[in-house]
């Protein structure tokens, strides 16, 4: 069938606006905004034009990801409570902002606390202080902006907060598309929660969202709100089938994690999974009409149309499984250990708490002890203060905390490797992968083949995926040896200021024949590895080098030798040895 | 605080909501550990507790919330009226859900210092911290797998003692928290350590159904929620109130039921073939038959009830490699159609 012509496809402009139309009329039904922006002023405008569309004198935030639990939920205010000589509470930066919006720079390197934080607030509208005496609970309706300004080999900003913005936006084209005004947005405000949908449109979102493979209630929930604002915006009383195409593509669309099946050859199209048929009266339906199965396959098609155009940049070509950017569902790279907020004490230093650190009261108490009877005692205090505390007297306590390992898994899927050990190869890494898992280890796994080097697993916890990623791994093609060592490379250096200790194994025969942009030629790539190898004995870390080829090759050792690698030949062992070999050189934490 | 969405209109995951009301009826069963993806109702089912369960007895102004009938389990404070022969006063109070957040210090967790006291007045006191909040309800801790470890073997251990210990900054202090600890969390994001795993008493896995009538009964639900809360609560009111008058009726029952010899010896031989260490794994069967049979009115326990709590049970207690893509809760199916047939 065909629904030419009537395919609403929201442009980008008009995707921007009905967004910032929508967060403004409800900011806490929405959640808010996943924004990303090549250009930073586009975001500006894009945040101007949403603030103006606001209340009058509704807050605007920003909210830095390095803030800390008191300014954010509430705190003890430590100058008013030093003052006083009571304790004294100040209002948090949400509580602050309650019924107002909340940008948020750079979130994809909030770290998990802050998304832990944001979440609750985002899910149960209330900012509960931390630690006694911070003040009571306090009502915090926010809307948050987070502003995702990772490059594409970063990890994506983090999926807990992501799942709990409506729309997911990125600001690809000039803004020419005028907004509405104030006046239209309080109108629809007022009504908005009264729009009726019908049970066919529903259905049809919830199929559209299976086609797609977003599993998350909360974006169906989203998607039911957008074409409900939308008619709202738009003066009716009921939806229309393109508030649900525009639902689709504001909200489903940038969450898809497959293509759904070819909608636009109608011959080759294997049938999508039945939507509801009226008749098999579902539970309490209150749809009025009773469509009939064209109708609502034709409004599915449309949808799926309507969420094409906002499909995630990994699956705009053709279908694997798990789209790299969408699959990562946990980001690790703002975790706080470097800020030392966490883990065991090991001592206390003069400091600010109010920077992040965690006053240790004992000591603080201690310090100022000596000095009471020099302090005069505050003008104005009605009863004599016991102890009196300076800022000097503050004491933070120095945490460490205990580094973990990063294993990368080096693994070549060349031509040449496949037909020698890759199956030992594999056998050996899932061998590390358990013993990594009882070590609570992170893995990472990196394959090349062809002319490029994939990570095809950024360092988690998860070994489960890392077995599934290993299983999947195809072989075949050239040996890009020099872009692998690069990619390890990253991911090592990354780690290492994580603070964690690596260990990078290469699995390999070490035969480059693509060089690092991606021409063939032996010589060259053997030149481009060894320089890439001198770059990874430079950064330090631990570094195993498994050969392979079917005899033990000098190309391999000379490799081994570069990178600063202890050397293991393969043909020899078996994958219980490369295990003993791998244990043997691990570094000596936990 | 807004109203809770209510747990009689949470549309399937029927394994998580017995699991959760067997809780109920049996705190001592130890805690539900729920694995599954994000937005499959697992907060939902918790925060809806407060409102579901029937309202506790507990000591006026005691801030550990006692229980007036515990005895000798009442913390230092009771006990120390009761000697003094002071009159004890009681009220009526929701039951605690309290959220452990992602990121809470040791501090906020198990108490500390009293900040005003100590600084006015110089006084060491205590300030009771989240275990104390929680105790005689429930403890969430929602991406139980991304908490670090030394707390939550603090969590595990207090909720197997029922007593909170806190000698630290000079504080000493100890007293009951007997909660149910409920932690969720998504696998994928990262493995629970196996040795905690069957520290928990039941375990459920929860997915988002993929039923297309389902989904579209939860979202319109949801949106019927969304659009008019208190409508909607009250629409569920009477469901609610069935399930909580289910819960009363099976307290008392769970003490006087009897477990015949013949469910004994096939939860012995259950265990055997699935090959779980020790005898935790038993004991959580059969306290959770017994729960559940409370929970259905049944005369005694019986084998239904032994194969319905199973997998919940027993599934997070199997010794598996992790890498065996063999999921736990076929294994167990396998086994239990193996010792009582199909």
């Amino acid at each position: 069938m065909s629904v030419e012509g009537s395919t609403p496809v929201l442009d980008g402009t008009q995707r921007a606006a009905l967004a910032a139309a929508l967060v403004a009329l409800d900011p806490v039904a929405f959640g808010g905004v996943v924004l990303r922006s090549p250009r930073a002023d586009r975001a500006t405008a894009w945040i101007a034009h949403l603030t103006a569309l606001r209340p009058e004198r509704s807050p605007v935030g920003r909210l830095p990801i390095s803030i800390g639990d008191d300014r954010l939920l509430g705190g003890l205010d430590l100058a008013m409570t030093l003052a006083t000589g009571r304790p004294v509470a100040e209002r948090g930066l949400l509580a602050r902002h309650d019924g107002g919006l909340l940008v948020l720079p750079c979130a994809e390197r909030a770290g998990e606390t802050l998304v832990a934080r944001l979440a609750a607030v985002l899910d149960t509208h209330v900012a509960v202080p931390r630690g006694p005496f911070a003040g009571e609970p306090a009502d915090a309706r926010i809307g948050l902006i987070a502003l995702d300004e990772s490059e594409p080999e970063d990890e994506p900003i983090h999926a807990a907060l992501a799942d709990r913005l409506a729309f997911h936006l990125t600001l690809d084209v000039e803004d020419d598309t005028p907004y509405l005004t104030r006046e239209e947005i309080d109108a629809a405000a007022r009504r908005w929660h009264t729009i009726e949908m019908t049970h066919a449109q529903v259905a049809t979102l919830v199929a559209t969202a299976e086609l797609l493979g977003v599993a998350s209630v909360r974006a169906l929930s989203f998607a039911v709100r957008t074409a409900r604002g939308r008619a709202a915006l738009d003066g009716r009383t009921h939806t229309s089938d393109d508030d649900c195409a525009a639902a689709a593509a504001l909200v489903l669309g940038p969450r898809a994690t497959r293509r759904p099946p070819a909608t636009d050859n109608a011959t080759e199209s294997p049938p999508p999974p039945p939507p509801p048929s009226a008749d098999a009266e579902p539970p309490p339906s209150d749809s009025s009409e009773t469509p009939s199965a064209d109708e609502v396959k034709a409004l599915e098609e449309m949808l799926i149309q309507a969420a094409l155009a906002t499909l995630p940049m990994g699956l705009t070509m053709s279908a694997p499984a798990a789209a790299p950017r969408a699959g990562r569902s946990s980001g690790r790279a703002g975790m706080d250990r470097a800020g030392g907020r966490r883990g065991r004490q090991v001592g206390t230093r003069r400091g600010d708490p109010r920077a992040g650190g965690r006053l240790d009261l004992l000591e603080t108490l201690r310090a100022a002890a000596p000095w009471q009877r020099l302090r005069p005692a505050p003008a104005g205090a009605r009863e004599r203060v016991r102890i009196q505390v300076r800022p000097d007297d503050f004491r933070i306590r120095r945490l460490v905390e205990p580094t973990g390992t990063t294993a990368i898994f080096v693994v070549d899927a060349s031509g040449s490797a496949a037909l020698n050990r890759m199956a030992e190869a594999k056998g050996a890494v899932e061998l590390l992968l358990a013993d990594a898992y009882s070590r609570r280890d992170e893995v990472a796994l990196i394959a090349f083949r062809g002319t490029t080097a994939d990570v095809l697993l950024a360092p988690t916890r998860a070994i489960a995926a890392a077995k599934r990623a290993l299983a999947a791994l195809p072989g075949g093609g050239g040996t890009p040896l020099a872009s692998a060592i690069d990619r390890a490379r990253e991911l090592a250096d990354r780690a290492r200021r994580d603070g964690n200790d690596t260990i990078v194994v290469f699995l390999t025969d070490a035969r480059a024949n693509i060089a690092r942009d991606g021409t063939p030629g032996r010589p060259a790539a053997e030149a481009d590895a060894t320089a890439s190898a001198t770059l990874l004995r430079q950064l330090g870390g631990t570094t195993l080098l498994i050969d392979t080829s079917t005899r033990p090759s000098t190309t391999a050792q000379a490799l081994a030798t570069a990178m600063g690698a202890r050397y293991v030949a393969l043909p020899r062992t078996d994958a219980q040895s490369i295990h003993a070999a791998v244990t043997a050189v691990r570094p000596t934490s936990s | 605080m807004r109203v809770a969405f209510p747990f009689s209109a949470i549309v399937g995951q029927d394994e998580m909501k017995r699991a959760i009301l067997l809780t109920a009826v049996d705190p001592t069963l130890g805690g539900v550990l729920i694995l599954g993806h994000r937005g499959t109702a697992k907060s939902t089912a918790v925060r809806a507790l407060p409102a579901l369960l029937p309202p506790m007895t507990v000591v006026s102004g005691c801030r550990y919330g006692c229980d007036p009938d515990a005895g000798r389990r009442r913390c230092a404070d009771c006990l120390a009226n009761d000697a003094a022969g002071h009159k004890t006063r009681t009220t009526k109070t929701a039951v605690p859900v309290v959220d452990l957040p992602l990121g809470a210090t040791e501090d906020r967790v198990v108490g500390a210092l009293d900040l005003e006291r100590a600084l006015t007045r110089g006084e060491k006191a205590y300030e009771p911290g989240l275990l104390a909040r929680a105790h005689r309800g429930y403890l969430y801790v929602d991406e139980i797998n991304l908490l670090e470890d030394h707390l939550v073997d603090l969590l595990l251990d207090v909720a197997a003692t029922g007593e909170n210990v806190v000698e630290r900054e000079g504080i000493s202090v100890r007293h009951p928290a007997r909660f149910v600890l409920v932690g969720s969390g998504n696998p994928e994001e990262g493995d629970l350590r196996p040795q905690l795993l069957d520290r928990f008493g039941l375990s459920v896995e929860v997915t988002t159904t993929t039923d297309l009538e389902e989904r579209i009964e939860v979202i319109k639900r949801r949106d019927a929620f969304d659009r008019d809360p208190d409508g909607f609560t009250a629409q569920w009111a009477d469901a609610d109130r069935a399930i909580r008058r289910k819960v009363e009726r099976a307290r008392p029952r769970v003490d006087a039921l009897t477990v015949p010899d013949e469910v004994l010896r096939a939860a012995a031989r259950l265990c055997t073939a699935i090959g779980t260490d020790g005898v935790r794994g038993e004991l959580a069967l059969l306290r959770g038959a017994r729960a559940l049979a409370a929970f259905d009115g049944a005369r005694h326990v019986g084998l239904t009830h032994l194969r319905t709590i199973a997998p919940s049970a027993l599934r997070h207690r199997l010794r598996r490699n992790v890498l065996d893509d063999v999921g736990s809760t076929a294994r167990i199916a396998r086994a239990v159609t193996d010792v009582l047939g199909a």
